[in-house]
């Protein structure tokens, strides 16, 4: 028996057992293949519906509207592929994309391993571990648009500043944090690991009360210090979740767009200029009534993009996640 | 068992039918028709119950109209989400801007024909009609309010800064100096401009209009790459950088800076005349702070102060009897107390009574005659420091007045942010390659308009 038989499935899936398929020469039809017949359809047709109108309808139609040139107030007109010949004719699109990639790299280097430590850090806390996962999920409660506001005090450019105060008493700055072009984007990573960190820690705390104690006991008894327990047994039983967290860390990033729509409305000078605020620019900040139709466009890029990233990454990580 | 589990089915089914039934629309079917009303956001209960008070008057007089109000403030976000959702109040007031273009994409109601009517309605001054009319002279849009660009100034900073308060700056030198040594002498910053969500381009026009200057030559092309806009942007670096005599914030929209400027960090900045309401009422402005000059304006027969206005209009979505209910409204809050003695007083003494600001500046509508008349009926009311405001009011009226540019004017405006940010932000900007980008994809926007 391996150790692995003793791990709870669902961490990552592996254990789970398959559904049994679909009983052949049974007649098809969605009724049917659906076990329970009627009742089952009528008890899904709530979420269907929800999901239908509040989700796939406006997927469906921000599809067709990328081909369309319209204000959402007259007739739309078909226009094929102009919005998205526009949409990479602009020069503010490569900005876009070099900011959302330092904002991701970024946020990738502090906001990733950051709750990993925290969490490990915490499972090895016996006492009082409940108050401290409590403080970690703290800034997840704070609505995002009140976290902003009270970092945009703490990030006040002037001497009286929270940050600049405290970094006074060293005798540094004051630092410029949202106007100084090279540090705006570091300060807004800084604010958006401080608010989602919370809901990753909670994660892996919860991953890491599924690791078995028996192999750190077994390890401890073969003379294992704290780095190999560490790298040998609570990394690898995280795999899978850290897996998950990355792409999912990966493809919330591509889509940053509160921290710098109300930190810096992308300034200064397009520096926190990003994707979804480059959609979010085409469609409204002309009064007249946006160009619905690039922005649609540029959405449509961006979750291709996305899509195929991601089915790239699971392919390539499957052989590491089910080992 | 098979019963119960059919029973929560249509249980379910019933509460999703249910769910759907209460996102539909439903008007109270009491014989009136309903329309919803503007109502500034962020108001103080003082202003919220003087507003009240004016639509009990006015469904006391038209009782078959029933107003609900709506909180608003035009920011071009908010307002092209809310145009394209669909969900704008029936009256709903934009800048003189975006009339034109608004009226030529069919996108507020054509209210032509009850406008017609208006007694008032051949009385404009045609320049500021223009703003809300079609290309055949029907008026969609009702010009409720005009207004000069001015400089607003702390009179306190100015006194703690040994500046005197009664001589503000009369040109960009003394602007300056005057904002040198309010930083010098207080720490608050001398000067601010707006740089944010089109603002700064607003404001960039705004000086390089005093200068001479224009950012197009009304025949469709940009003139981005002016010597009025590189004054405009000298001087902007100079302060910045040279003097440190703007403070420490270069992200300010139209509702910061007017917070900033009302908490008494800012000496100076350029906005609208008729900025005095919003400062008092949704800032708290202390009115012993301010003051309000003339923009300075350059010895050239080109310079000129950049003016505006707001037009109230009527939404695609109100029905007949909603659009006629509309203007009716229009006429009420808006215009009456513009040309009827009894309303100007009514609507003074209600502001008056709840210590709203009365006789804040404005350009007339009409004409100068009509204007002053008005200012004479609600002479008693006046609670604004009209003496503060002095350097302005004396001569605005001789200043040369200029319309906004007409074409793709938000699009040039929000190119022009991204200049005065980079000014402001990187102490080695290159002006020079600034204004050839901003003058090609100036030109750009206004090709595709």
């Amino acid at each position: 028996m391996t150790t692995h038989d003793t791990r709870p499935a669902g961490v990552t899936g592996t254990r789970a057992r398959p559904l049994p398929a679909a009983r052949p020469g049974r007649p098809g039809g969605l009724l049917a293949r659906a076990r329970g017949g009627l009742p089952t359809l009528v008890f899904l047709a709530p979420m269907l519906v929800i999901f239908g109108v509040f989700s796939w309808l406006p997927i469906g139609r921000a599809v067709v509207m990328s081909f369309q040139r319209t204000n959402l107030v007259t007739d739309p007109q078909w226009v094929g592929l102009a919005n998205f010949q526009q949409v990479f004719a602009d020069p503010l699109l490569w900005t876009a994309v070099q900011n959302t990639a330092y904002f991701a790299v970024l946020a990738l280097l502090f906001g990733y391993p950051i709750p990993l430590v925290a969490a490990i850090l915490m499972s090895e806390v016996r006492k009082m571990r409940g108050l401290f996962s409590a403080l970690a999920y703290l800034p997840v409660v704070v609505p995002p648009v009140v976290a902003v506001l009270l970092w945009k005090l703490f990030y006040d450019a002037g001497e009286d500043g929270v940050f600049n105060t405290i970094l006074g008493w060293v005798g540094i700055g004051p630092v410029a944090w949202l106007q100084g072009a090279d540090i705006v984007m570091p300060a807004l990573v800084l604010e958006a690991t401080w608010a989602a960190a919370g809901g990753t820690v909670i994660i892996y705390l919860a991953a890491l009360t599924g690791v078995d104690p028996s192999l750190y006991e077994a390890a401890e008894i073969d003379g294992a210090g704290v780095w190999h327990k560490l790298w040998h047994i609570t990394l690898p039983q995280l795999r899978g979740i850290l897996l998950i967290t990355f792409i999912l860390q990966i493809i919330g990033t591509a889509q940053v767009f509160l921290e710098p729509f109300l930190f810096t409305d992308g300034g200064p000078a397009n520096r926190t200029l990003t994707l979804l605020l480059l959609i979010y620019r085409y469609a409204f900040t002309n009064s007249l009534g946006g160009d619905y139709g690039a922005a649609a466009a540029l959405s449509l890029l961006l979750a291709g993009v996305l899509s195929v990233f991601s089915a790239l990454y699971f392919r390539l990580t499957r052989s590491w996640s089910s080992s | 068992m098979k019963t119960s589990r059919t029973a929560a089915a249509v249980a379910a089914a019933a509460l999703t039918a249910v769910g759907l039934a209460a996102c539909s629309d439903d008007e109270p079917d009491d014989g009136r028709t309903h329309i919803t009303v503007t109502i500034d956001a962020g108001l103080e209960q003082d202003a919220i119950d003087a507003f009240e008070k004016r639509i009990a008057q006015f469904e006391d007089a038209n009782p078959d109209i029933a107003v609900e109000t709506q909180e608003y403030t035009w920011t071009a976000g908010t307002f092209t989400a809310q145009l394209a959702g669909g969900t704008l109040p029936d009256v709903f007031v934009v800048p003189f801007t975006d009339g034109r273009g608004l009226i030529e994409r069919g996108q507020i109601a054509d209210i032509g024909d009850l406008t017609a009517d208006l007694p008032y309605r051949e009385d404009y001054n045609p320049n500021i009609a223009a703003a809300g009319e079609d290309p055949e002279g029907d008026m969609w849009a009702i010009p409720i309010a005009a207004y000069g660009q001015g400089l607003h100034y702390n009179r306190t900073l100015f006194t703690e800064a040994g500046l005197d308060p009664d001589a503000p700056p009369t040109t960009w030198d003394e602007v300056r100096a005057a904002a040198d040594q309010i930083a010098e002498e207080t720490g608050e910053a001398g000067y601010a401009v707006m740089t944010n969500d089109n603002t700064g381009g607003w404001i960039l026009t705004t000086v390089v209009n005093a200068l001479g200057g224009r950012t197009d030559d009304g025949g469709g092309n940009a003139t981005i790459d002016t010597p009025a806009m590189r004054r405009a942007l000298d001087d902007l670096q100079t302060m910045r950088w040279a003097d440190d005599s703007m403070g420490d914030n270069f992200l300010y929209d139209w509702g910061t800076i007017n917070q900033e400027f009302a908490s008494g960090r800012i000496g100076m900045y350029v906005s609208g005349g008729g900025n005095y309401g919003n400062l008092f009422t949704q800032n708290a402005l202390d009115p012993d702070d301010y003051g309000l000059t003339v923009l300075p304006l350059a010895d050239d027969p080109n310079a000129g102060v950049l003016g505006g206005g707001t037009l109230a209009a009527v939404s695609p979505n109100a029905s007949a009897e909603g659009q006629a209910a509309a203007v009716k409204w229009i006429d009420f809050y808006y215009m009456e107390k513009l040309t009827v003695e009894e309303a100007a007083v009514a609507d003074a003494e209600v502001k008056f009574e709840t210590g709203q600001p009365v006789g804040a500046p404005e350009l007339p509508v009409f004409d100068k005659d009509t204007y002053d008349q008005v200012q004479t009926w609600i002479a008693e009311y006046v609670n604004v420091p009209v003496d503060q405001m002095a350097p302005y009011t004396d001569q605005v009226f001789d200043q040369q007045l200029l319309n906004e540019p007409v074409t793709a004017t938000q699009e040039v405006y929000g190119i022009l942010d991204t200049v005065v940010q980079t000014v402001l932000t990187d102490e080695n900007a290159d002006v020079d390659a600034l204004l050839e980008t901003a003058q090609t994809q100036a030109q750009a926007a206004l090709d595709a308009a």
